[in-house]
């Protein structure tokens, strides 16, 4: 039988936690929540045990939402209530653990709900209540500058993720819908829009190639859409030759309440779930359904994972089975998958 | 907010229940007390108007009838019925109750408020924003919203 095993409670954050997140090689977790502090966690060599190793704060004058490692380790971004997002760098500061706030991003209108850094490390996309995302270029010189501002969406903008090989940005929203944004003649376009959730789609995850997206809603459904390239053998069609993502899945009937957060690791392919009742699930796609039909089977669940709603889950991108989550109830905690 | 006038001039006003009777049963402390809809009805029903000078039992806006309580799966829901299908105020109200709510029980409480089905133009819209916990939440980092909860609260929360 399928297990998730708690490996580890960590304590340290006052108030609700909203974010985790991993260091590419896997070795530092990072957390941030409703007291305003970004945590490092890591091994301590001598105990193995995990340990917070440095706590970022200052930054921000409200809630921070979500954070993340640039694809080079050296850098952290981190998105907040208060309207901007922080870009945290390790090089200007003597100390093994400590990083220095050394640009803030301006611009959006109210809350920044996400920030996420492409896999090639040239852009940065945020997100915002004010219904758009924009698009960051990554200067060598560590400048920042906005490459775009798009405002596709009608309504808050929850989450954005990057494909994981290209310059192509998915985004969640409110609206009930995930659109995706790519640069076409040095212009940033909405080329495909995912209408098919009921409610508030929270999160959404790519898989390791990038043809397939997993979202996971307010309306208690995790849903799996495919990309099919113009001339798919198919038939599914396709305009101004640009690929259509097809939802062929939907995941109904499981979740009893909100799903926050999904994760799709790219070593396993296992898809864990946080949502409002508390638990963490772990799924698969069963490997002998149709591509075109994929049946997502439950592996397992742990009822109780945490004491409040789960805000978010993510998978180690080094170690197998290895995953994070962090919930209203003020903890981070660590989970081994054993199948 | 009150320079734009008073929405409902004259609203309809409803006796106020009797205080709840304390039974030996309850008293006992060795006895397990599950929380029940009567105790939600009296963690709200002093919640003040926004706009009246009343409270929420008095307009008729919570009613016992209309609390679901589940303890053991720690579930709680109130459906709230503003004054008048238009109110501007019945975010506020709903949010007030909310707080309310989250203030007072454990932490293990999974609460939900609604607008009682067919009372209000914008029931659907209103009812997503507050089932919204991160919108909620940074509505509550708003000083001036969280001034104006309060307020609504000073009663319920003595």
């Amino acid at each position: 039988m399928a297990r998730l095993d708690e490996l580890c409670k960590l304590p340290g954050h006052q108030g609700i936690v909203w974010n985790v997140g991993w260091n590419q090689e896997g070795n530092i977790l990072v957390s941030c929540g409703e007291d305003k502090t970004i945590r490092l966690w890591g091994r301590n060599v001598n105990s193995n045990d995990w340990v917070c190793r440095s706590i970022l704060s200052d930054g921000h004058q409200r809630t921070i939402r979500s954070v993340s490692f640039s694809p080079c380790n050296k850098l952290i971004a981190s998105a907040s209530f208060d309207g901007t997002c922080c870009i945290w760098d390790k090089s200007t500061s003597t100390e093994g653990n400590q990083y220095e706030c050394t640009a803030t991003l301006e611009g959006h209108e109210n809350e920044v709900k996400c920030v996420a850094w492409s896999a090639s490390g040239s852009f940065l996309a945020t997100c915002s209540r004010d219904k758009s995302v924009w698009i960051w270029e990554v200067g060598e010189d560590g400048e920042f500058e906005c490459a775009a501002v798009l405002s596709a969406h009608t309504q808050d903008v929850k989450k954005v993720v990057w494909h994981p090989h290209q310059d192509i940005v998915a985004s969640a929203s409110y609206d009930n819908t995930v659109k995706m944004f790519c640069e076409e003649d040095d212009d940033w376009i909405c080329f495909a829009t995912l209408k098919s959730h009921e409610s508030t789609v929270w999160s959404l995850a790519f898989d390791s190639t990038g043809k397939l997206l997993a979202t996971c809603s307010d309306d208690r459904t995790i849903k799996i859409w495919k990309e099919y390239l113009p001339g798919n053998e198919f038939g599914v069609a396709t305009s101004d030759n640009m690929p259509t993502w097809k939802c062929v899945c939907t995941l109904s009937g499981v979740h009893p309440r909100a799903i926050y957060d999904i994760s799709w690791c790219h070593q396993t392919g296992l898809l864990a779930t946080a949502s409002g009742d508390d638990a963490i699930r772990i799924f698969r796609i069963d490997p002998e359904s149709d591509p075109n039909a994929p049946i997502l089977e439950q592996l397992t669940i742990v009822p109780r994972a945490h004491e409040q709603d789960v805000n978010s889950v993510v998978w180690n991108p080094c170690i197998p089975g290895l995953l994070a989550s962090c919930s209203d109830d003020m903890h981070v905690k660590l989970w081994q998958f054993k199948g | 907010m009150t320079s734009k006038g008073i929405e409902n001039v004259n609203p309809q006003l409803f006796t106020k229940k009797t205080k709840r009777e304390i039974t030996s049963e309850e008293e006992d402390e060795s006895v397990e007390d599950p929380i029940d809809e009567r105790e939600i009805f009296d963690l709200l029903r002093d919640i003040n108007d926004p706009e009246h000078p009343m409270s929420l039992e008095e307009l008729n806006v919570v009613q016992i009838t209309n609390i679901e309580v589940d303890d053991k799966k720690s579930s709680v829901k109130v459906f709230y019925t503003p004054t008048i299908p238009h109110c501007s105020m019945a975010t506020l109200i709903g949010l007030s109750i909310k707080v309310c709510l989250l203030r007072s029980l454990p932490p293990r409480f999974k609460v939900e408020v609604n607008i009682s089905p067919g009372s209000h133009a914008s029931e659907e819209a209103v009812n997503k924003q507050l089932a919204d916990k991160e919108r909620v939440s940074a509505a509550l980092e708003n000083s001036n919203l969280l001034e104006v909860v309060n307020q609504c609260l000073v009663k319920s929360l003595e």
